[in-house]
């Protein structure tokens, strides 16, 4: 199996390498989507400004090559960046997103005793059971880094939520579309195990 | 449930892990990329590297220190120190660390805050202050350089706002009176920033038992504890603080 993961350069992939490494398998990074076609599972991470990211996704033809990727069946996972712009839009820049899965982006508000952007370790509560949390107790946390959250349109495609301010979907699972806002590739052993689950998939 | 974090600092010199008090009479005590391991095997939630290498032409060795850190531990891990430029930053977010830390040179350019943040992010830049008692400064605390050794005419909560705005997405606040002594933070000093900041705040200096973080991470709303001496030293595991803290009501990461 190989692994395909999107370089759109918004922010560094080094923690993504380090981690499927880790987890012997083989990968191919790549800024060009016709190098990642012949890849069986495409992780797409990021971190960063959407609107920005948008640009450089589009000037390199990406948003054609995940609609396709996904019309083929095959799995793709999102991450932090990657997991909001698979969304229509984003209250980030009101840029207008990939529209992989329908919903949008909005920002945290103000709230006493909460500092923006969330950034820590919380827990994901399930809302359905799904091959992406197989063997992962309930109170694991994962890390977050994140001022925005996404409002998936459709309720049945959230997996897991999170509670930070309010509660937001902090998985989102469609078709073979897998997506999270927390760093599973920093998430210590557990974020590993996630990786692996959607690799073994 | 969102936790308060534990957060290891490691002072480098030289590839080394070092330890002093009051920024005096430093003491090798051990290789990084291993302290990191089995920190990270003991559950921290955090790690910080400062760079305290005093000539330019060895700082090179942090950069091998960073790659190999992230290779072997999946938690976030900053690196500080000696970090002058935009070019410096990449260097280290390329090798894989996921934030750096800005303290002298933020001051003499704060420029950088801008540029690192406008690169990398917000969440990638973290504001490092070294904050010493001075009844003279509107908020009582002067904002003091140099590994504490120059102070400024900065006022540290009117520092800290100003990097905010300019971009830095989290503080680490060292109090220069407590660091090293194990004494406890300063809890005043943490609460003035931890109220009036919008991004979190993590404590640093004084650390010496499990209620003195207790103590910070509530009273003094700290978001973050940052520790050094009582886990180097070995007087105290990761695990055995968690469960004093967590045994106090304060919520953190038990399963790792």
């Amino acid at each position: 199996m190989l692994v395909g993961v999107v370089d759109y350069k918004a922010g560094n992939l080094t923690s993504v390498r380090s981690a499927l490494s880790c987890l012997n398998v083989s990968f191919t990074v790549s800024d060009v989507p016709e190098e990642l076609r012949r890849c069986d599972k495409l992780i797409f991470p990021g971190v960063g400004e959407a609107g920005s990211a948008m640009d450089v996704l589009r000037k390199a033809g990406w948003p054609s090559f995940f609609s396709e990727w996904l019309k083929s069946g095959k799995d793709m996972l999102g991450i932090c960046l990657g997991h909001q712009i698979i969304f229509e839009k984003s209250e980030e820049s009101h840029a207008s997103c990939l529209g992989l899965i329908p919903g949008e982006v909005r920002r945290f508000p103000g709230s006493s005793g909460f500092k923006v952007p969330q950034i820590g370790w919380n827990t994901v509560e399930r809302k359905t059971a799904s091959p992406l949390f197989r063997g992962i107790p309930e109170d694991a946390d994962f890390y977050f880094v994140h001022s925005y959250y996404a409002v998936p349109a459709d309720e049945s495609s959230v997996i897991g939520t999170t509670d930070y301010i309010s509660r937001f979907a902090s998985a989102v699972w469609h078709d073979t579309l897998f997506s999270v806002q927390f760093h599973p590739e920093k998430s210590g052993r557990y974020g590993l195990q996630l990786l692996d689950n959607f690799l073994e998939m | 449930m969102f936790r308060k974090r534990i957060v290891i600092c490691l002072d480098v010199r030289d590839g080394k892990t070092t330890k002093g008090v009051r920024f005096q009479g430093n003491k090798d005590i051990g290789d990084p990329v291993e302290m990191a391991a089995e920190y990270y095997r003991q559950g921290v939630d955090e790690l910080v590297f400062y760079d305290i290498t005093a000539s330019a032409e060895k700082r090179g060795i942090m950069i091998d220190v960073v790659k190999k850190v992230a290779e072997k531990i999946f938690i976030p891990f900053c690196v500080g120190g000696g970090l002058s430029s935009l070019d410096d930053i990449c260097r280290v977010i390329d090798a894989g660390a996921e934030k750096v830390s800005l303290n002298s040179q933020a001051v003499k350019n704060p420029k950088m805050i801008e540029e690192g943040a406008a690169r990398f992010g917000s969440q990638c830049i973290v504001l490092g202050v070294d904050a010493l008692k001075d009844p003279q400064m509107p908020s009582g605390y002067r904002v003091v350089i140099n590994g504490g050794r120059t102070p400024t005419g900065r006022d540290v909560l009117e520092w800290i706002g100003e990097a905010e705005r300019r971009g830095a997405g989290e503080v680490v606040l060292n109090s220069i009176d407590a660091d090293g002594t194990c004494d406890g933070y300063e809890i005043n000093l943490t609460r003035m920033v931890a109220d009036n900041a919008g991004i979190p705040v993590v404590a640093s200096g004084g650390a010496g038992e499990p209620e003195h973080l207790t103590k910070v991470l509530t009273e003094g709303r700290a978001d973050a504890a940052l520790i050094a001496s009582m886990v180097h030293y070995g007087t105290w595991t990761v695990p055995q603080i968690k469960t004093e803290l967590a045994a106090a009501g304060v919520s953190v990461r038990q399963r790792w």
